[in-house]
């Protein structure tokens, strides 16, 4: 017990220390920092270069009523003059299109023959909008050719807005929902960061052990198996220390950040124009929805998420980090570790991809309960469901499966590990590694 | 007799590969046993059981008297033929690291790193990194790492390789005393001339098989063919070489003569006795060398290696 405490405090000052290490703690966050401010910058910047659209109009249906300038895009009349006049002013002073909209006294037929001509290919979030302003004009026009009453249509509009409540009749929110979604996709992408990045640190520790061949030594004293772990715990350790200094370090950037250039996420809200009528209505549901979120948040099985997410957290790292180590102690250098790493990347993309793609749809689908159940998969997927509520028998079926399994893996991991580390000079096939099971 | 470590009948196989055939050896204690063989015949296996890196598939390990246990780990200093440190990490750091992986405290291992340092008067670089020394430098640290922790029972796995003439005898200095102060050390080479030196007794393995093992010079006793290497002053050597050969098996030798005096190997047949031979011999001429051909330990190698693949 007191080796491996040795051999982990010794991993961990050995991780600690190093000069990667040591900047790649501090500069993450601000890399990370950096390149949100960049796509903010370019988002911002593409959203404010303004467009000039010229149009000719034949039909003489639309005024410069329907066509208003706005933050993106600014109208320009052509309507005088001819369509190939047009395009030519257009050409010639730079403009981003020019729309066209022929006679036609048919209004389905003139929906079909709308042309916009551009130099390059347009943006499609545009050509959508102008799209949406002529269709709702066209409508407009169909509809009072039907004599449909415009008054009567837009007052029979209802909007349901469900009541979601449980069967004991508490009202529940959909926003929490989101919330769930949120500490699903945080979690199980946290996982696997964590698996890819300290996985890979404990593999190249253990390569440079062989390399350096320090092994021999340090087996004479100690069980390969303590020395593993200890690498494998050390390892971990370090790993904490570093997302526990980035998340501070990127917290407090954040708030530099916002403080400093104003960024806020309610300015986006504030964006969209409403009226102050329908301001008001969404103000109002979005605090009773606000209240109840906050609720629901302390009704959630909060305990249960941090046992659940301390346990699934821990199991997956040890069961994919004791690989990770196996894969090192079987191989020279590096580069050899290729053939090893597809099954254990593979399991990993499988879990993050029914994650995202099953779990938020579907929490307690046939995929995602099964994929929650196989101990390779399941330590992110299974944390993905667990704030949705997963019935107890399935979170005992899925520790009881991921704790054998991480025995077994453990077992198989550390007699690779054991027979790998004194062998040099070999490249094994996955035939020769089921020999060292049985020596 | 009073033997430090006793291994009893060990067999161990790799898949279908027999790496120890039933291998049994006796180190008696303060003595030097040399551990001999080609290469991969198994030495490296044997020694890896002793320091219980790996378990034999049958056969017991005594040590003391007592089946080997993992807390014994502290009684044996290792230096593998395989050896290297941590590249970067500091000289004195990782000393004392390693020390306490073998179970000593802090405080002990500080004493004894201190007093092997100043020894080899190395002391500036408890704070260097290991790789800002030489090789040399970097397997005097080794050396001491091994014998830090005051173990009863060395084992030294090619010790000299890579090592320059000055330092490797240095070690053997040391090793020597080593034993003098009562440690016992297991000494596995290929290198005849240094088994020649070092060691009291010997075990011989081949192809997985010991081949020959026990007190060095009995082991020469029993290699010795009653040859004689003689140098005789002639009136006439051919004349004289031919009336020996009647009387003895003469073998021809590759020493080169002094002057021009007669060399020979003379075998004597069995029951007869070297004076006969000396009196012999003095009657043909005037006698400047005679002495027994002695088989050295590379010769015994060699002949018994050969011998075993005849056999096998």
């Amino acid at each position: 017990m007191d080796k491996l405490l040795l051999i982990i405090k010794r991993e961990f000052i050995a991780k600690v220390r190093n000069k990667t290490f040591i900047i790649m703690t501090f500069l993450s966050p601000l890399l990370m920092i950096g390149m949100i401010a960049l796509v903010a910058f370019l988002t911002k910047s593409s959203l404010e270069q303004k467009r000039t659209i010229t149009y000719v109009d034949a039909s003489q249906l639309f005024s410069s009523e329907d066509f208003k300038e706005d933050k993106t895009i600014k109208f320009v009349n052509l309507s005088d003059v001819d369509l190939e006049t047009a395009k030519s002013i257009t050409e010639e002073s730079n403009h981003y299109g020019l729309l066209h909209i022929p006679y036609d006294n048919d209004v389905d037929e003139l929906s079909k023959k709308i042309q916009f001509f551009s130099e390059d290919s347009p943006n499609m979030i545009m050509i959508a909008d102008i799209e949406n302003v002529i269709s709702l004009k066209l409508q407009t026009i169909k509809r009072q050719h039907l004599g449909i009453d415009i008054e009567k249509l837009n007052s029979s509009k209802v909007n349901v807005d469900m009541q979601l409540s449980n069967f004991s009749g508490e009202r529940t929110s959909k926003l929490i929902n989101g919330l769930k979604i949120a500490f699903g996709i945080g979690t199980g992408y946290l996982l696997m960061m964590f698996i890819v990045i300290y996985g890979a640190m404990v593999m190249r520790s253990v390569i440079e052990e062989k390399t350096s061949r320090i092994i021999e030594i340090i087996i004479s004293s100690v069980k390969p198996f303590y020395l593993m772990l200890g690498k494998v715990i050390g390892t971990a350790s370090a790993g904490l220390l570093q997302f526990f200094i980035w998340s501070i370090v990127l917290s407090v950037l954040m708030l530099i950040a916002s403080v400093f250039f104003g960024v806020d996420m309610s300015s986006n809200i504030s964006n969209i124009e409403m009226s102050s009528e329908q301001m008001d209505v969404v103000k109002n549901s979005m605090q009773g929805e606000m209240q109840l979120l906050i609720s629901e948040f302390w009704k959630l099985p909060l305990f249960t998420m941090f046992f659940m997410f301390l346990f699934y957290f821990l199991g997956g790292y040890l069961l994919y980090s004791s690989i990770y180590a196996a894969i090192g102690a079987a191989v020279d250098n590096e580069t050899d570790t290729q053939q090893f790493m597809l099954p254990v990347i593979l399991p990993l993309m499988l879990g993050v991809y029914v994650g995202f793609s099953s779990v938020i749809g579907d929490p307690h689908g046939v995929v995602a309960t099964v994929f929650s159940m196989i101990p390779f998969t399941s330590p992110i997927v299974m944390l993905m469901r667990i704030p949705f509520g997963v019935p107890w028998w399935q979170i005992a079926i899925s520790m009881t499966l991921l704790i054998v399994t991480f025995v077994g893996v453990i077992w198989f991991a550390a007699k690779i590990y054991r027979v790998g580390i004194l062998m040099y000079g070999k490249k094994p096939s996955y035939k020769e590694l089921y020999k060292w099971l049985k020596y | 007799m009073n033997n430090l470590l006793v291994a009893e009948n060990i067999f161990k196989n790799y898949g279908d590969f027999t790496a120890l055939n039933d291998i049994s050896i006796s180190v008696p204690k303060g003595s030097i046993f040399g551990l001999l063989g080609p290469n991969g015949a198994g030495k490296t296996t044997l020694i890896r059981i002793i320091n219980q890196i790996a378990l034999p598939d049958s056969g017991t390990i005594y040590l003391d008297g007592k089946p080997l246990a993992l807390e014994d780990v502290k009684y044996i200093g290792y230096l593998p033929e395989e050896r290297g440190l941590y590249k970067s990490m500091k000289v004195g750091e990782q000393a004392l690291y390693l020390a306490q992986l073998k179970g000593m405290s802090k405080q002990d291992a500080k004493k004894q790193l201190k007093y092997w340092f100043d020894k080899f008067d190395i002391s500036d670089w408890w704070n260097k990194k290991v790789q800002e020394l030489s090789k040399g430098m970097a397997q005097k640290v080794q050396f001491i790492i091994t014998v830090m922790h005051k173990p009863k029972l060395l084992i030294f796995d090619e010790p000299f390789s890579g090592f320059d003439p000055i330092n490797a005898n240095l070690i053997k200095d040391e090793i020597l005393q080593l034993r003098d102060e009562g440690s016992t050390v297991i000494f596995s080479t290929h290198r005849m001339e240094s088994v020649e030196e070092l060691c009291e007794h010997i075990a011989l393995i081949d192809k997985s098989n010991k081949i020959l093992d026990g007190n060095l010079n009995d082991i020469k006793r029993a290699f010795k063919s009653n040859t004689y290497e003689i140098a005789l002053h002639t009136s006439d050597n051919l004349l004289i070489e031919k009336e020996i050969a009647e009387k003895f098996d003469v073998l021809p030798t590759n020493r080169k003569a002094l002057d021009s005096e007669l060399m020979l190997k003379v075998k004597i047949k069995v029951g007869e006795n070297s004076n006969d031979l000396l009196q012999y011999l003095s009657s043909k001429g005037t006698i400047s060398h005679f002495t027994e051909v002695i088989p050295n330990a590379n010769d015994i190698f060699i002949q018994a290696v050969n011998k075993n693949t005849k056999n096998g």
